[in-house]
């Protein structure tokens, strides 16, 4: 037994279900009576639905029920953060309803609903839902919406634009690049991804017509909010009257955050067909169309600055398409969660960004791994090395130059929260990135570089490396951020945790967060185990069902560690506190004279009168004898609103090869420098950062969602859209600096995002640094063999 | 219109009525409740649903259960002695090999067929053997350690016993 676990690389407690086949996820529920869902799909980018026939769906085998638009009395889906909030920015907002009634805005978008007692029997039944469509011609280019003569997709969005939000000071940027000794600009286009958990959406819907009230499971990051929003907003049900629950959870990346139309459909048919339960489970292709995608943006940078090296200003314009309709957070996605950290890890005096909102004939897009920290770490990454390559400058040696100092800390970046109007300041709190430059550098053996190009070049390859120097803002996030700046949720973020310790000593931990692979029964056992001095095999981690849970906001934006662990810490310093309390009445000592050594609760000066923790649950839950005004029972809620985000941050560098004959690139190493805090299981973290790393290179090198100019997506398939496997990866080179986080007790800082931040941007400039010999200054990622080739054809090797 | 088929799943004897459409992923989780074999895709790419069909490693959303009549399957369910781990599952574990778990009973599947006809591969060699199984996760490379780590353990022959696993 032991409890010194905070900080070691334990073991998953959760694993031995997985490795044996006994998770249980969503589509792995069996219940008496189950009924499937399916759901009629537009085959349309932009149609008016004329009518809708359903009697021969009606007619099929085995169907029981069949929804459409008209029969389902509910507002749209709701959308929950506005560009800009309060603050005044105009959004032109139009929501997805539960199944469309007079129109479509992409393929994939629901329009009817077959229950049926098989989900082939509801498959089948589906394809005989007719609909007398009128096709629209439709827009699927970001930039090219929102141009004059373009299909117009929303009467109250002109030019399909959903929002113009700006952050930064104009005048005086415009005024920084206006005396720039030199500027560099570059049109840079950061693809649409489909982020493709592997165990795809689902849920079931349960009825109770005794009680009338209703279950909802589902594969989600955020169940209380789904709850929440469900009830609050799209069906009027009673907040109270409805559980929800989620599984275990096959990854999420993002997708699994938001309220989503067959949520509320299983819900309704449960009702309507008498309680029998209702299941959904889309298809990998019903993925693709009608989940959230993530990034799709164009960006117009310029980066001025002076040859010496100093950066001293980046204007920025992004257009950001948030497909046909706006999925739960989608506009606060490329605003507040891009641009504020524009300026990266560098000291920019001035910086101002401009983000058009744009509607297209597109899935909705929304937050995606790191969501808009990677499109930011990706624009201002680019810009670093552009402009180091118009001065003549090495790369490292410019980002050296213009790192905010490790003394400037708090520092008040000039895009972020600082600058928010009328909100509280928010400060980037810390870093010091030097350090993890400098030893990433080494590792790689920077030094040496002309000399493994030249080598590279014997065998026939090109060789590249690229620099990705980061910070991400996460642990999100202060509620005031959200109340003060009308940016965020359309609610606060703060996180709870109940701890209990049971008459036998055993102890139970709930917490209103929601793990989909990062092992938080582990780590919060960990937490635990090294406040309360417990074995972890004496705690139970409980989460994902608002029945017995407190609220929680779910889990995304690298948060859990952070702001869920200072939640649980500040339960079990609750405990300790009651414990003690009790040990002295317990010990007949006063409360001041007892002492916490591990689970043992002494009295200074003679140990051996004493306590254990598991004696005092004993006695304190029994409540036979308690001292004045105390309450029986060793049970404490916390609930946790964090200060500040966090800002973790590091250098990542990636070496590509690139085929001379082909212009296949092949990611030959990653070494990448992370400052992550404190860890909890480093073990952990490390898996983290590798999954990261692993999504981020796959932007770089294979992902893209296309589109047809008719709204057909082209990459609808696993066939068509390239997710990294096993034979394109290296192994990857983990290293550390350690720079404690202030805002919680452990120091930790949340690594869910950080290597998707960095990756991207590495892995682009690795490609761009090879083909510099063909005078390549720039080229749009994936960096697919055709297009790589095309480039090294538009000029000949200079070198 | 539904046949019957007779398979043997975790060498047990097992009869099931099945429509000719159905799947071999469908029937051992519908009709015999064996949930640890995933459905990750609907074009055969992404391997979550790797079963063992004679011994070998086979896409089971791929193979219809009337063409594994008479046939001997095994499923992640049946990996494990009672209690205890393969060797393969205990370095999943030991080696971080997963996160979210979708993928895993599949990788493990797709592992032990490598592992059967090569028992001492490269990274290399690991790396294209699981190269019909996708993971969003990991990144792989917890994976490949984990199915190095293997490969020692079974070369060594030391069975790991399931004391050894807490
Ligand atoms: S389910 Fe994806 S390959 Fe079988
Ligand atoms: S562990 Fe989640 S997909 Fe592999």
């Amino acid at each position: 037994m032991t409890t010194d676990v905070l900080g070691s690389p334990v073991k998953r407690v959760e694993d031995p279900r997985f490795i044996t086949g006994k998770g249980r996820y969503l589509d792995d529920i069996q219940m008496t009576g189950m009924t499937y869902m399916a759901i009629l799909r537009s085959p349309y980018a932009n149609a008016n639905i004329r009518s809708i026939d359903t009697s021969a769906a009606k007619a099929m085998p085995g169907v029981i029920l069949v929804l459409t638009g008209a029969d389902v009395p509910y507002n749209p889906l709701p959308m929950a953060w506005p560009a800009g909030g309060s603050s005044g920015v105009q959004n032109n907002i139009n929501m997805p309803r539960a199944l469309a009634t007079d129109d479509v805005k992409w393929t994939g978008e629901g329009v009817a609903a077959v229950i049926a007692e098989t989900p082939e029997q509801a498959a089948d039944a589906v394809e005989v839902v007719h609909v007398d469509w009128e096709p629209l011609p439709a827009v699927v280019d970001t930039e090219g919406a929102t141009q004059p003569g373009a299909p117009q997709l929303h009467e109250n969005a002109p030019n399909n634009v959903v929002f113009v939000w700006t952050v930064g000071d104009k005048a005086g940027t415009d005024a920084a690049v206006d005396a720039a000794e030199v500027v560099v600009r570059q049109r840079i286009v950061n693809q649409r991804l489909i982020p493709n958990p592997m165990e795809v959406r689902g849920d079931i819907g349960l009825y109770n017509p005794g009680t009338d009230e209703y279950t909802v499971w589902m594969s989600s990051q955020t169940p209380h909010i789904q709850r929440l929003l469900l009830t609050a907003f799209v069906t009027g049900i009673p907040e109270h009257k409805v559980r929800c629950i989620s599984p275990d959870v096959g990854g999420a990346f993002g997708t699994k955050i938001f309220c989503y139309a067959d949520m509320a459909l299983v819900m309704l048919a449960s009702k309507l067909i008498g309680g029998r339960p209702v299941k959904w489970v889309e298809t990998r292709r019903e993925n693709y169309q009608s989940t959230t995608h993530g990034r799709d943006h164009v960006t117009y940078l310029e980066i001025a600055g002076k040859r010496d090296g100093e950066v001293t200003g980046l204007r920025v314009k992004t257009y950001a398409n948030l497909g046909g309709r706006l999925s739960t957070i989608g506009p606060g996605v490329p605003t507040t969660l891009y641009a504020r950290v524009l300026a990266g890890c560098y000291k920019i005096p001035n910086v101002y960004c401009e983000v058009t909102g744009v509607y297209t004939n597109t899935t909705f897009v929304d937050a995606y791994r790191g969501a808009g920290r990677p499109e930011a770490t990706y624009v201002i990454e680019r810009a670093m090395d552009l402009f180091a390559a118009e001065i003549g400058m090495d790369r490292a040696a410019v980002r050296r130059k213009n790192f905010i100092a490790p003394d400037a800390f708090p520092y008040d970046n000039p895009s972020g929260l600082g600058t928010a109007v009328n909100g509280e300041k928010i400060y980037i709190d810390s870093g010091n990135y030097e350090p993890a430059l400098n030893k990433a550098l080494m590792t790689v053996g920077y030094d040496d570089l002309d000399k493994a190009k030249a080598e590279a070049r014997t065998r026939g390859k090109h060789l590249g490396l690229g620099l990705s120097t980061y910070i991400e803002v996460c642990g999100v996030a202060p509620s005031k951020w959200i109340g003060a700046v009308g940016e965020g949720w359309g609610a606060a973020m703060w996180e709870s945790a109940n701890l209990k310790v049971h008459l036998t000593g055993k102890v139970i931990l709930t917490m209103g967060t929601q793990p989909q692979g990062q092992g938080h029964e582990t780590t919060y056992s960990q937490i635990i185990a090294s406040e309360l001095g417990l074995a972890m095999d004496d705690i139970i981690v409980q989460h994902s069902d608002t029945l017995g849970t407190p609220f929680g906001y779910g889990s995304y934006g690298s948060r859990t560690s952070s702001v869920g662990s200072t939640a649980a810490i500040k339960a079990a310093g609750k405990v300790r506190e009651k414990a003690r309390r009790y040990a002295a009445h317990m010990l007949e000592a006063s409360v001041d004279d007892i002492e916490v050594v591990g689970a043992e609760y002494r009295v200074k000066g003679s140990p051996e009168k004493k306590k254990t923790l598991q004696e005092i649950a004993f006695a304190l839950d029994l409540g036979f004898s308690l001292p004045e005004g105390m309450e029986p029972y060793l049970d404490e809620t916390a609930y946790h609103d964090t200060p500040n985000c966090t800002w973790p941050f590091g250098t990542h560098i990636a070496v590509v090869e690139v085929d001379e004959d082909t212009g296949k690139v092949d990611l030959v190493r990653y070494v990448a420098v992370d400052d992550v805090g404190n860890k909890i299981n480093p073990m952990i973290v490390d898996g983290q950062l590798h999954g990261g790393i692993a999504q981020g290179v796959g932007q770089a090198l294979w992902e893209e969602a296309i589109y047809g100019d008719d709204g057909q997506l082209l990459s609808g398939s696993m066939l068509d859209y390239a997710l990294p496997r096993a034979s394109w990866m290296p192994n990857l080179e983990l290293d550390e600096t350690v720079t404690p986080s202030p805002v919680n007790p452990i120091g930790v800082k949340g690594v869910g995002e950080a290597g998707t931040i960095a990756s991207t941007a590495a892995v682009a400039n690795a490609v761009i640094d090879a083909l510099k010999p063909f005078g390549v200054r720039h080229l749009d990622m994936p960096f697919t063999a055709p297009k790589v080739w095309r480039a090294m054809q538009s000029q000949e090797v200079r070198s | 219109m539904t046949e019957q088929v007779r398979l043997t799943v975790n060498g047990v004897p097992r009869d099931v009525e099945v429509e000719p459409r159905r799947l071999l992923v469908q029937t051992l989780r519908e009709d015999l409740g064996l949930t640890g074999t995933h459905v990750g895709c609907d074009t055969s790419q992404c391997g979550a649903c790797t079963v063992h069909l004679d011994g070998r490693a086979v896409k089971s959303c791929t193979v219809l259960a009337i063409q594994a009549d008479g046939h001997v399957v095994t499923t992640i369910e049946g990996m494990a002695p009672d209690g205890g781990l393969h060797a393969i599952q205990a370095a999943f574990w030991a080696k971080h090999g997963l996160q979210c778990g979708f993928c895993t009973p599949g990788m493990i599947m797709s592992a032990a067929d490598l592992l059967e006809s090569n028992p001492d591969p490269t990274d290399d060699e690991i790396r294209h053997a699981i190269e019909g199984n996708i993971c969003r996760c990991t990144g792989y490379h917890n994976i490949v350690a984990a199915i190095r780590e293997a490969a020692s353990t079974l070369r060594a022959g030391t069975d790991v016993p399931a004391a050894a696993n807490a």
